[in-house]
């Protein structure tokens, strides 16, 4: 593999190797915040601040950390930083904070943030892990964004709490989807979306694990 | 992996440093946001009672509700089990909703009594007093109750005559976006001011229906369609909270004026 350079583990991680996409990370929050733009955007950025400064100040001590404790090392750092987040959240932004509630604590279990710091920020310098957190975070973000906005327009008629289809319920013409509203229509969004991905990405394409081999025999009598 | 890393004292110092460093950080940070949190938790409660007052516009800026709220409203502590208003706690400070939890302030609700699902009843609980010359013009009072899967929490706002409602509404619940979730809707919201709480006998007559029942009826209120618990539990826990169990007999007090 190439050494990576900073332009690429900013811009790779958004289409060609998206963390919701294709190592199919981070799901359950994808599902649970993206019923509206606004708390969307703001998990985007929570998100995308904690990996990247998670990678820095792991990448800077990581010639430090026992390998016995590293797991618990990151997960203490990675932990701090989300508090600290929530608590500016519930100083600066009191009523997204009580919408996203338990979502910006549960951040600590984003498989994004902790596989980064090990599968990066162990193995490489403070910048360039910076930049990868940052990538990565903007690749979760692409498709967080891109969730709310389809599950917010489409099932409330509304971008960012304004309207712009106006719905029937409110003496418009649009009959909202209200299956868009609940969570597992994230999950069929998420499935076209890796499709799409996948098809204009024809890399990220896998081989099938197994073929339904041919019929040998005839059908039975 | 260099040998010297791995030994037990150097382990137990990287921990001990990170700790240490990663603590001062949040506890940092915890401490000086705080005040900041509770002027926006306070702040956001005055929103809501105002908003469902109608005393403000859904938009209001921060100093808007804090003047409107301190110019407008007097909180008063009311004993819901003599329904007298009382001096024990400071209304400002008092949380009814931590108190429910407290053994020392609340008790259990007897299954049959229970019917907003509460199951703890608080001792003290807070009325909001909107006054015009000397005189109550609106009563706002908090209430509470589950609905299909969330418990609902809001307010009520009464005219002076205690039994006409003029704003009613909730802040906080969890029920299904576009189903049970229509409670928030403006339009549905907008049935109630008018609807009027007791009848002759000064019994809780607020029913919800189908179809929204008779023009003009003042007790029915056209139930949320697709809904059904929700609504069910909105009915219940207006029941509750201005009946005998919740505030009814302050409401009777104060109507009498020996509150």
């Amino acid at each position: 593999m190439a050494k990576p350079t900073v332009r690429n583990v900013l811009i790779t991680p958004i289409f060609e190797n998206n963390p919701i996409g294709l190592q199919i990370l981070g799901i359950c929050s994808a599902l649970a915040v993206t019923s509206n733009l606004r708390t969307a955007l703001v998990m985007s950025i929570a998100l995308t601040l904690v990996t990247a400064f998670s990678n820095l100040s792991i990448s800077a001590i990581r010639n430090q950390i026992p390998s016995s404790i590293r797991m618990i090392v990151q997960m203490v750092i990675i932990a701090s930083l989300v508090i600290v987040v929530d608590q500016v959240l519930k100083a600066y932004a009191y009523s997204v904070s009580k919408q996203l509630s338990v979502f910006v604590g549960l951040i600590i279990t984003n498989c994004i943030v902790m596989g980064r710091a090990e599968a990066f920020a162990m193995q490489n310098p403070p910048k360039l892990s910076f930049f990868d957190g940052l990538g990565n975070g903007l690749g979760y973000s692409t498709m967080l964004i891109t969730l709310g906005v389809v599950r917010e327009l489409f099932g409330a008629g509304k971008l960012m709490g304004t309207t712009i289809l106006p719905t029937v319920n409110e003496g418009g013409w649009y009959i909202p989807n209200g299956l868009l509203l609940l969570p597992p229509s994230a999950f069929f969004l998420i499935g076209l979306a890796i499709w799409g991905l996948r098809t204009w990405k024809t890399s990220q394409k896998e081989i099938p694990s197994f073929r339904i081999a041919a019929h040998v025999h005839a059908e039975a009598y | 992996m260099s040998e010297k890393k791995e030994t037990i004292g150097r382990t137990l110092l990287v921990a001990l440093a990170v700790c240490l460093v990663c603590s001062v950080f949040v506890a940092g940070a915890a401490v000086s946001l705080k005040s900041q949190q509770q002027q926006n938790a306070l702040l956001d409660k005055q929103r809501s009672i105002l908003r469902i007052a109608g005393m403000i516009d859904e938009g209001a800026s921060g100093n808007e509700v804090r003047r409107v709220f301190n110019e407008g409203i007097t909180a008063r502590l009311v004993d819901l089990q003599t329904g007298q208003f009382s001096d024990a706690m400071n209304p400002r400070t008092f949380d009814p909703l931590k108190a429910a939890q407290d053994p020392a302030l609340s008790h259990t609700l007897a299954p049959e009594k229970d019917i907003a699902s509460i199951h703890r009843i608080e001792r003290y609980s807070v009325a909001y007093i909107v006054e015009q010359n000397g005189k109550l013009k609106t009563l706002i009072l908090p209430v509470r109750g589950y609905g299909l899967w969330s418990t609902l929490y809001g307010f009520i706002a009464l005219k002076d005559d205690l039994t006409t409602i003029s704003g009613f509404g909730f802040y906080q619940h969890a029920e299904t976006p576009g189903l049970g979730g229509e409670v928030d809707n403006p339009r549905w919201l907008a049935q109630w001011p008018g609807k009027e709480v007791y009848d002759d006998t000064a019994h809780v007559s607020l029913t919800m229906v189908k179809g929204g029942g008779a023009k003009g009826h003042p007790h029915q209120v056209d139930a949320i369609a697709g809904a059904t618990l929700t609504s069910r539990g909105v009915e219940h826990l207006l029941h509750f909270w201005l009946g005998p169990n919740g505030f009814g007999p302050f409401l009777q007090n104060l109507k009498k004026g020996d509150a």
